[in-house]
């Protein structure tokens, strides 16, 4: 794959901009409190089962700092009560809310909706 | 209300900002600023880790909201071209007009850049700027050498640079000797052999009369008729006062440049004040950060009517950072006084050099040069500082006291309240000890956060640790290494706690010992925790390990993974090898042999780990826990059987000992060494465990370490038998596990402990706290319920399910990306 492939721009999607709703797998095939990445029209999504707080969160998979598609294996947790996940690679943490890099300057995640029903989780798209 | 405008906003006019809205809000001050670089003011001290990690926010002295947030009106980009005195007011180079009440100029300096034929070619530079390093690190990825003009401060720091780089760096001096105002001649000369070690090309007595090339540099030229080629040259000769604005606006400057103020930083117009680099005080410039503040904190409480504070000069010690070489300078350094004596120590093969000069009357020290080791510099300038009346044997202050009783040179206790620990910010002793007492302080980083002290250059911070560590034990606290903000126990509560209570999940402990939800400093701790005391399978427990041990694997840049197999002391069969050989092709893996005397095979894809480790267990290999905290590599010597030195046979009790800890998980990693003799091919003194043979026994040797800070292991007992020897290495780690922090390996576990070695031979040989038996049951314990963890996995369909990159293909991750190297695959650079 050329590298110019790889650069897909993330984009944050609001609740209210959804178009699509993906379904991606079933709640059980998560790991508990923890993540897994979804393939979707080559965007690479990282889905996590924050099952401590029955919360799911998604955020594009690829790490803003040496842009590695890694996200989906870091470790989560929370900062004051602010969910977020850590960087297997530099440990950078970012807010699973918000995207917001909580430890430096590094650019936020895109951050995308999640929906569960009836034992299925489903991540909205605009398109 | 009064409007200040300032023109400049680097470090210094910053600061002033900085200042003035802490004793004045927007309500009483105006304050408007026009930086000319299009970014706000950044921290130019260390403008060469940029290099390294070329993020300008990280290097902001404040983001833009900063500004926005004290209602300062920053404009960058914006350069100031013309200061109307009579009507007050300035013109910028957009035709922006500004009116002003008082005027502060902080336009520091430019670089000197001496009138050489040629210096406009392409490939020459300048290092002052955030611009000029982006330059310099374009051209420098098309260039093979470099050369720095100048072999002062800046110049060797950019020289460093350059290097790291890759490029082959030369340094051209035109004096007799490196840094000559900071350092004599032969604290010079120790350096500069230091520096040419590492690698840096040093020239002396260079004059460089022209820079040849076609369009671009590729050749200096000096007076002597000799030449050095070179691809690029950064120029750093000195710097040069920024004052055109000021003279053209008819305020006196001195003849080298500089605006002349006086004590209260006045310029001739009592409305215009000048600060920072561009200020020439008693025919001085100030060139450094320090001064640059006091200035500022002078014109900000004058400015505010909250003090009278004046600049009365200030104190130019430098301490060098950055160049991989510690070197310091400080007052008289080169022994200038009248009558003054000086104590001089010299050592060659380690590359130190320390000189103090001392007053006639032996009572005084005026100054002195650090090269080598700067450990001392921080207390020898507070002793110079504050007058403080010298040791009977001045040389204690740098050769430490010989004497046996202790006492003599300086120390954090005797330090008066007044002393002024951070130049930078103007931080005393008292201030911070004031504030870890009555802020209740808890911890390192707040108390520089709070006092701002070690914030500027830094070179303070490890004075202001001791003061922290000194104070809080002063005040009877045991300072509590809590694991985070979710689990307010040390490591050693939490062992026992898990021991005693049973408890085998992290849900379970943070539920009942815990708040919030846990993040990733608490869960790998109590992880390694759970698998030190129960020894269960860690992918039971798959997020709360750190991704290493999630996946059984070491992460590498790209995201594929490494194989490690344990190859007990070293020793593999033809048959083993050919296995690897084939594995490694099958899988399209690069080989290497590590350090540790096994073979990495690395650039595996996340979803092929357990077809690979099924290959290699079939043939009897284990996992090698390279991605543990846990029991690396017990490393041999080839030993009696074959060596005609040995005294034992070192690879059979290596083997013994590896297979006894494999899978041993501890606070850092393990890693052993047995030498069948004192030659020590197995480098078994810098192990965290060491076994020597005599001509009785073994020699046990504990805590050494590599990495950053090696340390030699030192002797636990001595010709102990091989059951002895074992015993004892069972409670060591055992002792070990259940007291360090977490991370910490034994070398730095042993350094913290009260009592030293001392101790721990008391509790493991003399077996003084009466433990020895419950440590060797525990580590027994361990021995038993060992099992590989790979050879768990390929042989369990869910657990080896976990081993994919998407949640919802087969597919792996289609953006990793190879290159290749000498045959082999590599990661694609990021
Ligand atoms: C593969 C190897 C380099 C090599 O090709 O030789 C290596 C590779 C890594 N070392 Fe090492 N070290 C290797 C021998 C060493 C040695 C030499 C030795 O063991 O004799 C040392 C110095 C000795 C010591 O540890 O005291 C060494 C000191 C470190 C350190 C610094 C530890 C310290 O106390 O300061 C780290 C960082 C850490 O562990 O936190 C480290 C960390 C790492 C990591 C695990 C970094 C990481 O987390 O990704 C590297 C993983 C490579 C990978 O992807 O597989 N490696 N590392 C060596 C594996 C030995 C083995 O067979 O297991
Ligand atoms: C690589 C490097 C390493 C250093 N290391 C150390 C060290 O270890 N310790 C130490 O104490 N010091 C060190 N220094 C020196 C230190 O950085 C300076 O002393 C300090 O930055 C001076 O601050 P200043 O605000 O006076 O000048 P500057 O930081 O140079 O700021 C002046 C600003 O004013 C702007 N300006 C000038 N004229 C105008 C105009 N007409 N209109 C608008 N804007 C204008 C300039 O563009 C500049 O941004 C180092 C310097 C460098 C370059
Ligand atoms: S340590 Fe001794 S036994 Fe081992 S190889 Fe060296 S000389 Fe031989
Ligand atoms: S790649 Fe994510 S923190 Fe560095």
């Amino acid at each position: 794959m050329d590298v110019s492939e790889e650069i897909i721009q993330y984009e944050t999607v609001a609740l209210e901009e959804v178009k699509v709703w993906h379904k991606v797998a079933k709640i059980g095939d998560f790991p508990v409190n923890g993540g897994a990445c979804v393939l979707y029209k080559g965007m690479q999504i990282a889905v996590f089962n924050f099952s401590r707080r029955q919360e799911w969160y998604a955020t594009q998979n690829v790490c803003p700092h040496k842009q590695q598609m890694i996200l989906s294996r870091g470790m989560i947790g929370t900062q004051q009560n602010e969910p977020k996940v850590a960087c297997p690679y530099h440990k950078k943490t970012f807010s699973l809310k918000s995207g917001e890099n909580l430890n430096g300057n590094e650019c936020s995640l895109a951050t995308y909706p999640v929906k569960v029903e009836e034992g299925c989780v489903y991540v909205g798209f605009k398109g | 209300m009064e409007k200040v405008v300032v023109i400049g906003n680097g470090m210094v006019g910053y600061k002033f900002c900085e200042k003035i809205r802490l004793k004045a809000g927007a309500d009483k001050i105006q304050l408007v600023v026009f930086g000319e670089e299009p970014v706000p003011a950044y921290d130019r001290v260390h403008l060469s880790e940029y290099f390294t990690d070329p993020s300008a926010e990280r290097l902001s002295m404040a983001p833009a909201n900063w500004y926005r947030e004290n209602h300062i009106d920053l404009r960058t980009g914006e350069l100031v071209v013309t200061i109307d005195r009579n009507q007050k007011k300035v013109i910028t180079h957009l035709g922006h007009e500004e009116h002003y009440d008082t005027l502060i100029l902080a336009t520091g300096s430019s670089p000197l850049v001496p009138p050489i034929d040629g210096v406009n070619k392409v490939g020459v530079f300048v290092y002052r700027t955030l611009e000029d390093l982006n330059n310099i690190m374009a051209y420098g990825t098309k260039a093979k050498s470099a050369a720095v003009l100048g072999g002062g401060l800046l110049g060797l720091e950019a020289a460093k640079a350059l290097m790291d780089m890759g490029l082959k760096t030369h340094v051209i001096e035109f004096a007799s000797r490196l840094m000559p105002r900071q350092l004599d001649d032969t604290g010079a000369e120790i350096l500069k052999n230091q520096l040419e070690d590492i690698g840096l090309s040093i020239h002396l007595n260079k004059n460089t009369t022209a820079l040849l090339g076609e369009g671009a540099l590729d050749c200096l030229s000096f007076s002597d008729n000799t030449h050095l080629s070179t691809d690029m040259l950064v120029i750093s000769c000195g710097i040069v006062p920024r004052d055109e604005l000021a003279s053209s606006c008819g305020l006196s400057t001195g003849p080298r440049g500089g605006v002349i103020v006086n004590e209260k930083l006045k310029t001739d117009d009592p409305n215009i004040y000048a600060i920072g680099e561009a200020a020439l005080f008693n025919n001085m410039i100030y060139g450094l950060v320090a001064p640059g503040y006091d200035m500022a904190e002078s014109v900000a409480q004058q400015l505010t009517a909250s003090g009278d504070k004046v600049f009365d000069g200030s104190d130019m010690s430098t301490k060098l950072k950055l160049i991989g070489i510690e070197v310091g300078s400080f007052g008289d350094a080169m022994g200038d006084t009248e009558g003054c004596k000086t104590v001089v120590y010299k050592n060659e093969s380690t590359g130190i050099y320390k000189k103090i000069t001392i007053s006639g009357d032996k009572k005084q020290l005026l100054g002195g040069i650090l090269v080598g080791d700067t450990s001392e510099y921080n207390m020898l300038w507070q002793i110079m500082n504050n007058s403080t009346v010298l040791p009977p044997d001045p040389e204690d202050l740098i050769l430490g006291d010989r004497s046996a009783e202790g006492g003599g040179g300086g120390s954090i206790t005797t330090l008066p309240d007044t002393a002024q620990v951070c130049s930078c910010e103007d931080v005393t002793k008292a201030d911070i000890v004031k504030a870890i007492r009555e802020e209740r302080i808890e911890d390192l980083k707040a108390v520089k956060t709070c006092t701002k002290a070690g914030t500027g250059c830094g070179a303070c911070g490890p004075m202001v640790a001791d003061i922290f560590h000194d104070t809080v034990a002063a005040m009877g606290k045991r300072v509590r290494k809590v694991i985070c903000e979710h689990l307010d126990y040390t490591r050693q509560e939490l062992y026992d706690l898990i021991r005693i209570k049973e408890i085998k999940t992290y849900d379970h402990l943070l539920d009942s010992y815990g708040k919030g939800d846990g993040c990733e400093v608490c869960k790998p701790a109590v992880a390694s925790l759970l698998a030190s005391i129960w020894n269960d399978l860690i992918v039971n427990q798959d997020t709360i390990q750190d991704t290493n041990d999630r996946f059984l694997a070491n992460i590498q840049k790209g995201g594929s993974y490494s194989v490690v197999p344990r190859v007990p002391g070293g020793e593999i069969t033809p048959e083993k090898l050919i296995v690897l050989g084939q594995v490694a092709k099958k899988y399209n893996l690069y080989s290497k042999i590590t350090g540790g005397q096994r073979i990495d095979l690395f650039g595996a894809r996340l979803e092929d780990l357990p077809s690979i480790w099924e290959e290699l267990i079939a043939v009897g290999f284990e996992s090698g826990h390279a991605y543990g905290k846990s029991l690396r590599t017990v490393k041999s010597c080839v030993g009696s059987a074959w060596c005609r030195f040995g005294l034992h046979d070192s690879v059979s009790f290596a083997i013994e000992v590896e297979n006894r800890y494999r899978g041993l998980r501890a606070p850092h990693k393990l890693k052993g060494g047995v030498s069948g003799c004192r030659r020590e091919c197995a480098e078994a003194q810098s192990k965290d465990f060491g076994i020597i043979a005599t001509e009785v026994g073994w020699n046990l040797y504990i805590c050494g370490n590599g990495g950053a800070n090696p340390q030699h292991a030192q002797l636990l007992a001595g010709d102990l038998d091989s059951e002895t020897c074992v015993k004892y290495l069972d409670r060591f780690l055992m002792f070990y596990i259940k007291t360090a922090e977490p991370l910490n390996r034994t070398a730095t576990w042993l350094n913290k402990l009260e009592g030293g070695l001392d101790y721990v031979k008391d509790v493991i040989v003399n077996d003084c706290l009466r433990i020895g038996a419950e440590l060797e049951k525990e580590m027994q314990y361990l021995v038993d319920t060992y099992s590989c963890e790979w050879a768990e996995v390929v042989k369990n369909d869910a657990l080896k399910a976990k081993f994919s990159h998407f949640i919802n293909t087969d597919a792996g991750d289609p953006t990793q990306k190879f290159d290749s190297i000498r045959g082999q695959k590599v990661p694609a650079a990021w």
